[in-house]
């Protein structure tokens, strides 16, 4: 029988959840990397017992943790305890916590300056890593989004990794600015149709593509209006929170603006706003029924200085028609009392049919449904805030 | 031999209990310290100082014999209890955060 396992990063350590393809008997395992805050965790779609953690604190910086064996046990890459501390080549280990810009002549672009909150221009200064994304073939490459704004990837299992300078060099990077979260690059989608195409979106840049495997990016902003920058359709400067796609249509798209809820059915190159009858359309998440690529589900949140659920009533919301139309999903969700945020990489829907959908909140509970989001329960609760939910289907 | 003495999450990252001893070649001083340290657990690497400017993260310290080094330059001599092993040299993390 399938199984899922739920990966979930809280502000505390790691979390994992898992329960046999009936999704009705949960069991914990953690916390893994206790006292840290975990952005993330995911694992390979080539190799589920390959999985990537991004470990951090304010006091030591950015660790990456890898495990083998489906979380069991972890390491970091390259440098596993009591062995060696250099490769047989002589190379010095301990570079899996290395994130920095490149700025050589060769393969690089100069340390460029981003605009800081004041206004004025501040050289890029890495600081951690939000969002981890294994390739969809290799298990040993992987990109990683970091905060301030950039991608790196690594070829090499998590050892040793190296930006793709072409998006932080863009032209429009003295524009980007770091949302009140930070500038980070949160968003990271690879089409599983051309490998040389990938998404990103970064608080408060906006959404870019490149179609070339990485080297050149291109803006795909136009039709997000957002009125509280200067320029309310602007190139850059959007605050756009999450990028959703169904892996059968990699050429639409949908979007959770700062505000907003947004949809392209051409690759980012035009937008459409679909916020419908949403009792707001402020929130942090989306994503995309694993089987009906115009289902699609957000969590509504008040507005952008009260980060929580209108009314105290914590509710999912489901469109079947890719936008516009949306129903409440309340059955088992708390309607009472409940001031919870869900952060932006904090839902996440399973491949089993009925598609599993999970999202984890600030109040540190996993809530799941396993129709498609008409029934809900709680899979784990009291937990740290939880950063991050991620699900692998096994067989 | 010298004594170095790690808040908790290194000993846990670097599988070691709270005190290391390190063999450190010439002047002893923090760059030297912490050069030996990394050449022992490569998995401490970026984790006290910054990866390229060697700068010492913010929220830690360096203490010895009841003086705090954070602000003394990288290749100032420590004291030499430290040199002897008589003293350890403390790294601790700043009491913060929530």
């Amino acid at each position: 029988m399938s199984k899922v396992r739920v990966l979930v990063g809280t502000k505390k350590g790691a979390f994992i959840v898992s329960a046999d393809g009936k999704r009705t008997q949960w069991g914990v395992s953690g916390p893994l990397f206790a006292g840290w805050e975990i952005y993330h965790m995911k694992g390979s779609p080539a190799d589920p017992n390959r999985l990537y953690a991004s470990q951090t604190s304010g006091w030591f910086g950015q660790v990456i943790q890898r495990s083998d064996d489906g979380g069991k046990t972890w390491h970091q890459p390259g440098t596993p305890a009591g062995q060696p501390t250099t490769t047989p080549e002589g190379m010095t280990k301990g570079e899996s916590n290395k994130f920095v810009y490149d700025a050589s002549q060769e393969t690089g672009k100069p340390l460029t300056t981003h605009q800081w909150y004041d206004g004025t221009q501040r050289p890029w200064e890495f600081k951690r890593v939000w969002h981890l994304e294994p390739s969809l073939s290799d298990p040993d490459t992987a990109y990683a989004g970091v905060e301030d704004a950039a991608l790196f990837r690594t070829t090499d299992g998590g050892k040793s990794w190296h930006e793709l300078a072409g998006l932080r060099g863009h032209g429009t990077g003295p524009r980007w600015q770091p949302g009140a979260g930070g500038m980070c690059l949160h968003t990271i989608l690879l089409d599983p149709r051309n490998p040389n195409r990938i998404y990103i979106a970064i608080s408060a840049a906006g959404a870019f593509r490149t179609d070339d495997g990485g080297k050149t990016w291109k803006p795909i902003n136009r039709g997000l209006v957002s009125q509280y920058i200067p320029d309310p359709n602007a190139e850059v400067g959007h605050c756009v929170h999450r990028i959703a796609m169904h892996p059968s249509r990699p050429n639409v798209l949908f979007m959770q603006k700062h505000w907003d809820v947004m949809r392209s059915d051409n690759a980012g190159d035009l937008w459409k706003e679909v916020s419908g009858n949403l009792p707001t359309d402020f929130g942090f998440v989306i994503d995309v029924h694993a089987h009906e690529p115009e289902t699609i589900y957000v969590v509504p949140i008040k507005s952008d200085s009260e980060h929580f659920p209108m009314e105290g009533k914590l509710r999912a919301y489901r469109s079947r028609t890719g936008g516009n139309e949306w129903e409440p999903l309340t059955k088992g969700l708390p309607q009472r009392d409940c001031y919870v945020n869900v952060l932006r990489d904090a839902m996440c829907v399973d491949s089993l049919d009925p598609c599993g959908v999970y999202f984890g909140t600030t109040g540190g509970q996993v809530y799941a449904s396993a129709d498609g989001g008409d029934n809900w329960s709680p899979i784990v609760r009291d937990l740290p805030a939880v950063l991050s939910v991620e699900v692998q289907t096994l067989p | 031999m010298i004594r170095v003495v790690l808040p908790a999450h290194l000993r846990t990252l670097a599988s070691t209990g709270r005190e290391v001893k390190l063999e450190v070649a010439g002047q002893l001083t923090q760059r030297s310290v912490l050069d030996a340290l990394e050449v022992s657990y490569p998995m401490l690497k970026g984790l006290i100082r910054d990866h390229v400017t060697k700068q010492r993260r913010p929220f830690l310290r360096f203490f010895a014999c009841e003086q705090d080094f954070s602000h003394e330059p990288p290749d100032t001599p420590l004291p030499d209890e430290v040199a002897s092993g008589k003293e350890p040299l403390i790294i601790i993390g700043a009491i913060a955060g929530g």
